[in-house]
């Protein structure tokens, strides 16, 4: 079995109270930190450590957390990002359901690190239960004198603040995030500048993924580099994975990064193969904003080597044969299911969440879903598969945020790789309505492994 | 090498001086010409306009003298600042031209196209810009939004089926008045320009969103249907007003002043805002010093006749590659001629 470094105690009852966390050794990361090192020292453990920010990007956290701007007599800030929306990803609400000490105290050691005094957590609205939780765990820490004025005896003090959200995906992108969190519209801002210059109130703002702050407690714990011991290359530490679709077991998973794509899927350690013994056809690796890979892609690399999870293996031949790490949200199809119409469900709900502030994502967004929903429901031209690779053409990279970018990556990849499903969807109309594609030279060409 | 304390920055094969600080489009502006990007949504006079409508997109093939590299994305040259040593290709880039294309397309999917019935037919930027860099025919071919019409005050009637949400009124409201009454409600593309609850904006000068909505969205209801703005005669005039600089620009036709508007650049834009006075109830001659004859320039619709007298700008004429680029452009005023 595969080293945990997050979810350790996860079948413990009663982890998500104080009392037990702390039995477990949690917060000795806090003790550790605000006793012996200085935050800088926090800062280059979690450089060494190679850690990368787990919502998305993969931006490395330690030389985010080195950009922060550090002028005199202003107030810095930490937000974490608990704005988890996107479409197959779930592993942030399961670590704050589970065991929000964690968070809790990864935020105390980042916001040390960073010399926060004040820190916000802001969780999509839709989480209730979630917020109530964190909410409880941060008035546990607090009566246990972890949160506060002069924390432990170090001088160090710091308030933690739960801010619900209003429930928008644009709401998770950074700059959007600050603004909701300002109280204004949730608006994308135009960067430069950038959070760690101009961030909340103006003032220099980090703002750090749930996953990637309840990271720095092991990372405190045992050493950046013991840390980068795991994983391969630069893909360093263990990832939450949210497996789900046609999968035998799905869940949330944590994994060494470097574990294969393959045993991931079907090993019974985790999703445990496709269930009701159909074959695989398709992977969303990382949330819905990720190019979709046709199997025969998944497994190995255009160059035909295993395909691993770690950022660069998935990322390997670029948006042409790769994919991305993405948040983690992994979706399996199997044979049965319709890439059109998936598609189109990703589509329409970019389409919904667009924050309608730069036009090539506000109309086009909505443009590509009202084709893919024409040729879906069998009224479609074959020009309007060229049309739809334009349109996304001209929405990919011209937008103020990564939504517009998010929005035309699922929509170019299935035409990319499943053009011959779309075309069979247009050319065959009523039978399309009836039956699914299925399966062509992209099926499962591997036997899966035990 | 630079003038002292500034910086050289290169536009299509320009050069230019210019302060640290300042942005790509207002370099490109000191320039002049066809280089300038079009933009919808920026607005000089306005704080934190911009970045939104990205028909401003150009290409940066190298950063700055310090590092060359050139920006991966097409940027937002209305929000972007120069660098020592950038270049920058607007219409010498395909890139661009294509995204610009693409964009036109984006922002005219939604659109009524109803120019014969509207009051800015004449002197719309989004009616110039279709022409200037959008297709023949749309692509589009499913229902348009549509909302119902709203008054926002008794002079000033909001079709939010024209609007391009580029927040100028936005921004206006929003620097002019205490309170946020007025803003953007819903999300993506059915978001809405609103105030709340219909309020009336209760200002002396929410007049000026009229000024700056560059398409028919914010119209003005005393000039509703009186004429096209093609066979009114604007003249520059100003009067001794108490709460505005009182600098405006009448559009007569014959002795009749239709509408009074603030005094526009050539970048569409107020060189003062006016207060709704001026705007709305002085509409004698009697009530204005007359001026001059508002000077037209070549490339307005309202100089009648203007594809038929379109020059190309002196820029393209000297520099062969702007020419290369701009064959499509200049076969197309051939055919217009």
């Amino acid at each position: 079995m595969a080293r945990k470094l997050l979810l350790t105690h996860i079948d413990v009852p009663g982890i998500n109270t104080f009392e037990v966390y702390r039995q477990k050794g949690g917060y000795r990361a806090v003790e550790k930190a605000l006793k012996t090192l200085s935050p800088d020292d926090v800062v280059e453990e979690v450089k060494k450590s190679g850690l990368r920010g787990r919502g998305g990007a993969g931006f490395p956290t330690g030389m985010k957390w080195s950009f922060l701007a550090k002028p005199e007599g202003v107030p810095r800030y930490l937000v974490c990002n608990g704005d988890e929306s996107e479409p197959g990803t779930f592993k942030d609400r399961f670590l704050m359901t589970k065991i929000p000490h964690a968070l809790i105290e990864g935020m105390i050691v980042s916001s040390y690190a960073l010399g926060a005094n004040t820190s916000y957590i802001y969780i999509r609205g839709e989480m209730m239960p979630q917020i109530r939780i964190v909410e409880q765990a941060i008035a546990e820490a607090k009566a246990a004198g972890f949160l506060g004025k002069n924390i432990l005896g170090s001088g160090y003090d710091l308030e933690i603040y739960v801010q619900p959200g209003g429930g928008a995906y644009i709401c998770g992108e950074e700059t959007a995030l600050l603004e909701s969190l300002e109280g204004k519209r949730g608006n994308p801002r135009i960067k430069p500048p950038f959070p760690a210059v101009a961030g909340l109130y103006g003032c220099p703002t980090v703002v750090n993924n749930v996953e990637s702050i309840a990271a720095t407690v092991p990372i405190v714990n045992d050493g950046g580099e013991e840390y980068a011991k795991i994983g391969i290359e630069r893909s360093t530490g263990t990832k939450l994975i949210s497996a789900s679709g046609n999968i035998v077991r799905p869940g949330v998973y944590e994994i060494e990064l470097g574990l294969p794509v393959e045993e991931f899927i079907y090993s019974d350690d985790y999703c445990g193969g496709i269930a009701n013994g159909k074959r695989l056809k398709a992977i969303v690796a990382g949330g819905s904003s990720v190019p979709i890979l046709p199997t025969n892609l998944a497994m190995t690399t255009a160059k035909g080597e295993a395909r691993l999870m770690t950022y660069e293996s998935l990322a390997d031949g670029g948006f042409v044969t790769g994919t991305a790490m993405g948040s983690g949200g992994f979706i399996a199809f199997d044979e049965d299911q319709c890439i059109v119409r998936n598609t189109w469900n990703f589509t329409r709900f970019y389409h919904h969440e667009s924050c309608g502030q730069c036009s090539p994502c506000r109309e086009g967004t909505g443009w590509m879903e009202k084709v893919l929903h024409k040729i879906e429901y069998g009224h479609g031209d074959i020009s309007d598969i060229e049309l739809l690779w334009d349109i996304q053409r001209k929405i990919d990279g011209n937008t103020i945020c990564p939504l517009g970018d998010a929005s035309a990556w699922p929509v170019a990849s299935a035409i990319r790789h499943f053009r011959d499903e779309f075309e069979w969807h247009i050319l065959n109309p009523r039978e399309s309505q009836t039956r699914n594609f299925g399966l062509a030279h992209y099926a499962d060409p591997l036997v899966p492994v035990v | 090498m630079a003038e002292e304390g500034k910086f050289k920055v290169t536009i299509d094969g320009i050069a230019l001086d210019v302060a640290p600080g300042t942005t790509i489009l207002n370099a490109a502006r000191q320039i002049g010409g066809d280089i300038v990007p079009p933009a919808m949504c920026y607005y000089s006079k306005l704080e934190g306009s911009g970045g939104k409508c990205r028909t401003c997109l150009v290409k940066v093939s190298k950063g700055s003298e310090k590092d060359p590299r050139p920006m991966p994305k097409l940027v937002a040259s209305c929000r972007t600042t120069v660098m020592d040593g950038m270049e920058v290709q607007n219409i010498t880039s395909p890139d661009v031209v294509e995204a610009r294309k693409g964009v036109v397309e984006m922002l005219l999917i939604n659109h009524p196209l109803d120019c014969p019935v509207c009051d800015q037919a004449g002197e719309c930027k989004l009616q110039d810009l279709g022409y200037e860099h959008g297709a023949d025919q749309t692509r589009y071919e499913f229902e348009r939004r549509t909302f119902e019409r709203i008054d926002i005050g008794d002079k000033i009637q909001l079709h939010m089926n024209r609007c391009i949400l580029c927040y100028r009124c936005v921004y206006v409201a929003n620097q002019l008045t205490e309170g946020r009454e007025h803003g953007v409600i819903h999300r993506g593309d059915h978001s809405e320009i609103s105030t709340f609850i219909e309020n009336a904006l209760d200002n002396d000068f929410i007049g000026n969103v009229i000024d700056v909505c560059p398409v028919g969205a914010l119209t003005d209801k005393t000039f509703r249907f009186k004429n096209r703005v093609w066979f009114t005669k604007p003249v520059e005039a100003h009067r001794d007003c108490p709460s505005c600089s009182g600098k405006v620009t009448l559009w007569y036709k014959g002795e009749e002043v239709l509408r009074v508007t603030g005094r526009k650049d050539e970048f569409n834009e107020v060189d003062e805002f006016i207060c709704n006075t001026c705007r709305f109830d002085k509409k004698k001659t009697a009530d204005w010093t007359l001026e001059e004859p508002t000077p037209v320039d070549k490339q307005s619709v309202i100089n009648a006749n203007h594809y038929e007298n379109f020059a190309p700008p002196a820029v393209i004429k000297e520099d062969a590659k702007l020419q290369a680029a701009n064959v499509e452009q200049l076969a197309r005023v051939e055919r217009l001629k």
